[in-house]
This record gives C-alpha cells, sequence and structure tokens, in this order.
C-alpha cells in the first residue's frame, strides 16, 4: 500500500443530509399551494406581488452583503423563504411598492443589522408587516373580492355536506334546549357552522377574502402536513396555539355572553391558522426548549384573543406573535434545562 | 422477567450499516511487522522493560505500568525487537512504541499458565497481570473497575452488549461466534466482584445474537437478556444503565455510586478465556469496512498490526479514502497515515469517501434546537456552542453544564448548519482544564509565598 496523507477531523465523522438550504426549499413547497389559491382566487397579479417580495428580499440581502464585505449568504434561501412569507400576509391588491419596501424592512432592518440569520429578535415578516399597516393602514385593509363559490364546482359538494351539516346541528340544539349551560353555548358554537356550509365551505376552500396568505384553510393545512411529513415542524406548538386561542375566543368573542364565542369561524378569520403553522414554528424567534414552545403559543394564543376582543386590530395575530417573540430570550434563559444526572456539574 | 424499559430522550438513527454482521470472522495471518505502543489504555503510558534486538516470546511483558491504575502490555508475537522509541500513534502524535519482527516458530512464553487461583483479590490482580482494558473502544483498565471505591457497593453488572456505532460489528460476532464463553465470563466477574445478578442489553438490530444469547443465558438463572431498541447512543454508559435499570447517574459521579459496574460484552468475553488460559490480551476482533474499501470483514489479528497491513488483508482500497477512522464514524479517531498500529482497544477501521463523510462547512446557526432535540444529555448544545465561541467556557460550564457532555456527537450530527458543536465542547473542556490548572499554580505559588 503506497504511503498516503490523510486529512483528519474532529469526530463525529458523519452528518443528517439536512441543510439550511433544504429546510427553506421545504418550507417554500409548503407555502406553493397556499400561493397557487392565492393566484387562482386573486389573478396574476398576486403572483407579482409574491414575486417583487421574494426578490427584494434576495436583492437587499445580497446588497447588504457585498456592501459588508461578508460572505454570500442568499445561497442559504432564507431571504426568498421571508420574501414569501412577507408577500403572503399583504392584501391581494396592494401596489407593488409595498412588498418592496415591507420586504427591504424585513431583511435589512430586522434581519442584516441585528446579525444575518439565526439573529434576528422579532419574525422579520411580521414586523414588515407591522410596518406597513401603521405606515399605510388604509392600503392594508383593503381587500379584494374572490371569486364566487356559487360558480364553481363546490355548491354540488356543499349540497351533500349541508345535509350532514344540518343533521349534527339538529341534533345538538335538541339536547341543548332542555338546559342551557356554557358547556351547551359549546356545541353550539362548535357544531354551528359560520353562518351555513356554504359560507363554511367558501372560507375553507379559499373562496373569501383577507390577506393572500390565509383564505384558504384547506391550502394551510396542507402545507403544514408537508412540514410535519418532511419532519421541518413538530405539532407541538402549533398545537397548543390553536387550543389557547380557540378557549379565550370562546370565552371572550361572542356576541352575546361570556363563553359563546363562535371558535371556527374565528379561527379560519384573520390569519390565525396561517400563523400557526408558519409564524409559530419559526425556528430563530421561538424558543428552543419545548416547555419553552408551549408558554410561547399558549400566550400567543391569548393575546391574538384579547387584541380581538378588547383592542381595534380585527386579526390581532400579528402583535400577539410580535410581543412573544420578545418574550423568547427570557423564556430561554429561565428554562434552561438540568443535564441528565441533574444539578449543576463542577469545572475543572 | 423485567420491567418496561427506559428510554433515553434524544438520540439519533444513523444509516446503520452492518453489512459485516452476518459473515463469520476471518484470522489474518501474522504480518511482517508488529508496533506495539506502551499507551493503551486511561492512565499514564507503560515503560518499555526491552530493548532493541532484544528477543521477546509471545504474550511476555513488554511495557510495565507507571502508575496507580495503568494496565501492562505484552508482545503480540514471539521475534525481535527491532526499534524502541517515539513512533506514530492514532491521532497523529507520536508515543513511545515497540516494533517486533515476528519469527517464524511463534514461541509462546512458558510463563503463562491458566489462573486457578479462587481468591478474588488474587483473581483482580491477575487480570491487571493480563493488560485487560475496555475492548468496547474506552480503553479504561477493567481491573480497576473491578473495585469499587470503599464508600460504593455493587449490585448490578450491565454488560454492554449496544454496539449503537454505525458500521461496527464486532462484538455481534462475539455473541454469536462465542455465545458461551461470554456467559462463562459474566459468571467469572460475578463471583470476582460478588455481585449477584447481570443484564447483558442488545439493541434489536442484532436479534440473532439476542436469541442466541436468551438460550444460553436459559442455564444461568442470576443472567438476563435484554432487547433495547436501537438509537445511538444507546450504548452510552449513562443511557444503558437508564434503560436497563431507571437509575440515573449523578453529574460528575462513577456509575459505582448507584451500585452498577458496566463492562463491554467482548470485555467480559475475554476476562472467561484468560482465566482457562492465561494468554494476555495480544489478539482482538476488529471491524474493517467502509465504501472506500473492495471488502469489508471482521478480522481476528494481533495487536499492534499496523492499519495498511489489514486494510491490504482484506482487499485493498477501491477508492482513495475521504478519512479513515480508528473507531465508529461517530467517536472515532480521524487517522492521518495508515502506518500506525491498530491497538487493544480499538474496534474498527473505516475507510471512507466523501460519499459517506460530512465535508460540509459550518454556516450561522439558525436556532432549529434540532441539537437540544437529539441531545441525550438534556443540554442546550446551541448555546454552550455560543458561549465558548464567545470565550466565555466558566458561563458553559455553571450555566449550561458543559462537564455533562458525553461528546457523544448527536448534535453535530443533527445540525443542518453544519456547525462543529461536539467540536468546540473539546475545546471548550480543555480550555477548562487549563483554567483550572492555572488556578491550581496560583494557589500552589500562593502558598509557597506564605511559607516564605
Amino acid at each position: 500500500m503506497d504511503n498516503i496523507f490523510l486529512t483528519a477531523r474532529s469526530s463525529p465523522h458523519i452528518r443528517t443530509r439536512i441543510s439550511t438550504r433544504t429546510i427553506m426549499l421545504d418550507v417554500c413547497i409548503a407555502l406553493l399551494p397556499i400561493s397557487l389559491v392565492g393566484v387562482y382566487q386573486f389573478g396574476w397579479y398576486v403572483l407579482a406581488i409574491l414575486a417583487t417580495s421574494v426578490a427584494t428580499a434576495i436583492l437587499t440581502e445580497y446588497l447588504y452583503t457585498i456592501f459588508m464585505k461578508k460572505e454570500l449568504t442568499i445561497t442559504d434561501g432564507s431571504a426568498a423563504v421571508t420574501g414569501l412569507l412577507l408577500g403572503l400576509f399583504l392584501p391581494p391588491a396592494v401596489p407593488l411598492w409595498i412588498p418592496v419596501l415591507g420586504s427591504i424592512f424585513a431583511i435589512l432592518v430586522v434581519k442584516c443589522l441585528f446579525g444575518g440569520i439565526g439573529q434576528n429578535f422579532v419574525n422579520p415578516a411580521l414586523a414588515a408587516r407591522a410596518m406597513l399597516m401603521v405606515s399605510w393602514p388604509a392600503l392594508m385593509t383593503t381587500f379584494a373580492a374572490p371569486r364566487d363559490l356559487r360558480n364553481s364546482w363546490i355548491p354540488w359538494i356543499a349540497d351533500k355536506a349541508s345535509i350532514l351539516g344540518q343533521t349534527v346541528a339538529g341534533s345538538a340544539a335538541a339536547d341543548a334546549a332542555s338546559v342551557a349551560t356554557p358547556l351547551s353555548g359549546l356545541e353550539n358554537s362548535l357544531v354551528n357552522w359560520p353562518g351555513n356550509t356554504m359560507e363554511f365551505m367558501a372560507k375553507f376552500l379559499g373562496y373569501s377574502s383577507g390577506v393572500i396568505g390565509e383564505v384558504s384553510s384547506l391550502a394551510i393545512l396542507i402545507g403544514a402536513a408537508y412540514l410535519f411529513i418532511r419532519k421541518i415542524i413538530k405539532p407541538t406548538a402549533p398545537l397548543v396555539f390553536i387550543a389557547s386561542f380557540s378557549f379565550f375566543a370562546w370565552m371572550w368573542l361572542g356576541s352575546e355572553t361570556l363563553f359563546s364565542g363562535n371558535v371556527l369561524a374565528e379561527l379560519m378569520f384573520g390569519a390565525v391558522l396561517f400563523a400557526a403553522f408558519f409564524m409559530i414554528t419559526d425556528y430563530t424567534t421561538t424558543p428552543m426548549t419545548r416547555t419553552g414552545q408551549i408558554i410561547f403559543a399558549a400566550g400567543a394564543g391569548f393575546l391574538t384573543a384579547v387584541i380581538r376582543s378588547f383592542g381595534s386590530y380585527p386579526e390581532g395575530v400579528m402583535y400577539a406573535i410580535l410581543l412573544m417573540n420578545l418574550c423568547v430570550p427570557l423564556i430561554d434563559r429561565i428554562l434552561v434545562p438540568q443535564a441528565f444526572g441533574g444539578k449543576k456539574a463542577k469545572h475543572g | 422477567m423485567l420491567k418496561t424499559l427506559k428510554a433515553f430522550k434524544g438520540g439519533i438513527h444513523p444509516p446503520g450499516h452492518k453489512e459485516t454482521q452476518q459473515e463469520k470472522s476471518v484470522h489474518m495471518p501474522m504480518p511482517e511487522k508488529l508496533v506495539i505502543p506502551m499507551q493503551q489504555h486511561i492512565g499514564a503510558p507503560c515503560t518499555p522493560v526491552v530493548k532493541k534486538g532484544d528477543r521477546v516470546l509471545r504474550g511476555q511483558l513488554i511495557g510495565e505500568p507507571k502508575d496507580r491504575i495503568s494496565a501492562p502490555i505484552h508482545a503480540s508475537a514471539s521475534g525481535t525487537v527491532t526499534a524502541v522509541g517515539p513512533m506514530l500513534y492514532a491521532g497523529g502524535r507520536h508515543v513511545v512504541s515497540v516494533a517486533i519482527k515476528p519469527d517464524e516458530e511463534q514461541e509462546t512464553d512458558p510463563a503463562i499458565a491458566p489462573i486457578t487461583t479462587r481468591d478474588r483479590a488474587e483473581m483482580i490482580q491477575a487480570i491487571r497481570a493480563s493488560g485487560l482494558v475496555g475492548l468496547g473502544g474506552a480503553g479504561f483498565p477493567t481491573w480497576f473497575k473491578l473495585t469499587p471505591p470503599s464508600e460504593h457497593k455493587f449490585d448490578t453488572l450491565i454488560i454492554n452488549g449496544a454496539e449503537c456505532e454505525p458500521y461496527i460489528t464486532s462484538d455481534y460476532r462475539e455473541m454469536v461466534e462465542n455465545t458461551e464463553n461470554i456467559l462463562k465470563g459474566i459468571e467469572d466477574v460475578l463471583y470476582m466482584t460478588g455481585i449477584p445478578r447481570a443484564i447483558i442489553g442488545i439493541e434489536d438490530n442484532k436479534r440473532k445474537a439476542i436469541d442466541r444469547l436468551i438460550q444460553a443465558a436459559e442455564k444461568h438463572p442470576n443472567i438476563d437478556v435484554i432487547a433495547l431498541k436501537t438509537r445511538y447512543p444507546q450504548g452510552g454508559e449513562k443511557q444503558l444503565i437508564y434503560t436497563t435499570t431507571g437509575r440515573v447517574v449523578e453529574a460528575g459521579q462513577l456509575p459505582s455510586s448507584i451500585g452498577v459496574l458496566v463492562l463491554s460484552i467482548s470485555t467480559v468475553s475475554y476476562v472467561h478465556t484468560y482465566l482457562q488460559t492465561g494468554m494476555p490480551l495480544i489478539e482482538r476482533r476488529i471491524t474493517v469496512a467502509g465504501d472506500a474499501l473492495n471488502a469489508e470483514k471482521n478480522v481476528i489479528l494481533p495487536v499492534g498490526t499496523l492499519v495498511s497491513d489489514v486494510l491490504d488483508f482484506v482487499g485493498g482500497l477501491k477508492a482513495k479514502p475521504t478519512r479513515v477512522i480508528m473507531g465508529g464514524p461517530m467517536n472515532g479517531v480521524g487517522q492521518f497515515t495508515l502506518d500506525n498500529a491498530i491497538l487493544k482497544q480499538s474496534n474498527a477501521i473505516l475507510a471512507l469517501t466523501d460519499e459517506k463523510v460530512d465535508t460540509k462547512e459550518e454556516s450561522p446557526c439558525i436556532r432549529c434546537a434540532r441539537c437540544v432535540q437529539v441531545c441525550p444529555m438534556n443540554l442546550l448544545p446551541l448555546d454552550i456552542n455560543n458561549k465558548i465561541l464567545q470565550g466565555k467556557v466558566l458561563e458553559a460550564a455553571d450555566k449550561y453544564h458543559l462537564m455533562s457532555c458525553i461528546e457523544c456527537g448527536c448534535c453535530s450530527y443533527a445540525c443542518p448548519a453544519a456547525r462543529n458543536l461536539v467540536q468546540s465542547f473539546r475545546l471548550g473542556k480543555a480550555e477548562l482544564k487549563a483554567v483550572a490548572a492555572r488556578a491550581a499554580k496560583v494557589e500552589q505559588a500562593k502558598t509557597e509565598v506564605a511559607r516564605g
């Protein structure tokens, strides 16, 4: 055997195939159904919004690294994801300079100036949206009309579903008629489809108005399922967020008494589902430990309901998450776990 | 038979690559050159007791232990000593070694005889004299482990048959080829230490071995065989103890503090062989594997065989390897050349191309917390790494429990940003040692000044 010289490194010598780039790619794929529904519902202009947002984000980060003489970072795909998330959080008819300003703010101010990937202290897309919201509230709250559900093939299915819906609602109402308790209020709100079945199907499938990314609950759930399968996110935080929000929405967001909120309606409005799977699960701005994530998600659900009931923003989820983002360093610091074998190990 | 097993937190599932499992081990014929380093154990290196030109016999003592716990070193073959001095060692440094040119006769040292005494203390001293160290890779002098500190008492012997690293199957082959010997070795250790019962823990990707051992253990009512869920690092001492007994080793403590003695399955098998024959540890089984090789095998060979000779024996390299590793891919030591020797505690030689080896460059942490999820010691690797890179080693230790890290490598394995997490912890621990040494020197200087 010839005398060969090898290079060596400290172990381990093997690694998973997952990289930052593959994770970002998976997130983009998960956002594909949502984006496609957005284009279908609101037209090709949506594609222009999303493309502008993504392109501006990438360009901003690229120029920053050139100007600051740092290594190229756009190849990890995180700028593209931020741009896409921001674009999906905009109303479908905004002028194109809105996503441009938003992306520049998200990438330059929130991300690059604080240290780049992994160092942003709040969710960049949400922070940019908040900035846009307070600067141009009228533009950011004007929503385009979606397609009409009645002109689609959905009514045929709705026909079948409404029979089912009415039967369930009917039996629950009959049982509840005898005793009025908070629990029967819960049953009523849970089985009463918002409005009627048609309206529910419209909201579920995407025939409703709102920001581009929130209109189709189905598309969001498909994207979320993809992320679970690819092990990009775990169900803990989204489910805790949804449960927490549902509880407080049920308590406060009813029109008459306490505990009469229509949970299903509240969940399908105001980007709650979109945030649950794509914002509550953001790696950099959420806690590292499982307990921390549960606290974070529960707090965000609570704050969303608070802002909706007692504040002036009908959607609430954006500020709720931004506020919880600010708490994350504290949560992480308090929740440093004990090593296996307990108590502090001595050094030296 | 036994209570439900506890799963340890975290862990990873790297591809197993156990292709050498089903092939019988082969004996390597005596090579033309042996290099026997004086450091094949945890402890101070031995002092050579032979010189250039001496004739040595097979099994003869050639390295005497220098400190309280070390194990002696013996000649793996009869022949002539061609050189004594610093020679290239695994990991790139130089260690004093004895080079032997084996001869045709292969004469055994006549002093070697079976160990017949049944006095426990004498038997443990005999184990020391055999040069036995942990054969699972750790290299801790076994005899010293057999006597717990006076304040502790063993009640359970745990036999580590996990073999959780990818590629390595040498313990598996021992279980299949030498089943009865293992059980007899366990009985020997139970006798020597007075421990009432033993548990053999084996990962469930070794079904045949588990079945063989269960069947053979029927005659041994105080030995239980448990199948463990396959997950790295199930063979880590603390994890193995927790899964098989539910007990937790406290930070900074030894397993003896909770009444447990852990031995590798190959180590305990050798105990019986040694007591029967008296032949010191001069031969072992090693898995030779990797995609850069023409063939992969388990080889039984003399300690001190050069890596290049073993690779030639199994059929040579088919491609230039990106990395040659002594040990497994998670914990093994990267080699700089092929000219160094296989040690008593080496359980594998891997020759891997860049399809199998990680060569990614580090990128910034995205705080995905995968390292937190996989850490079997419940640590926050990203924070420890951050503190060490900031130079705040004391904070890494006090607040983030750096010293509890068992260096299993799960964190580095799982990191999508390819960060060198556990590697930085090694640096951090070394820095802590240096800090403590400096502090001790300052204290000593102060005392001397005070004395005047």
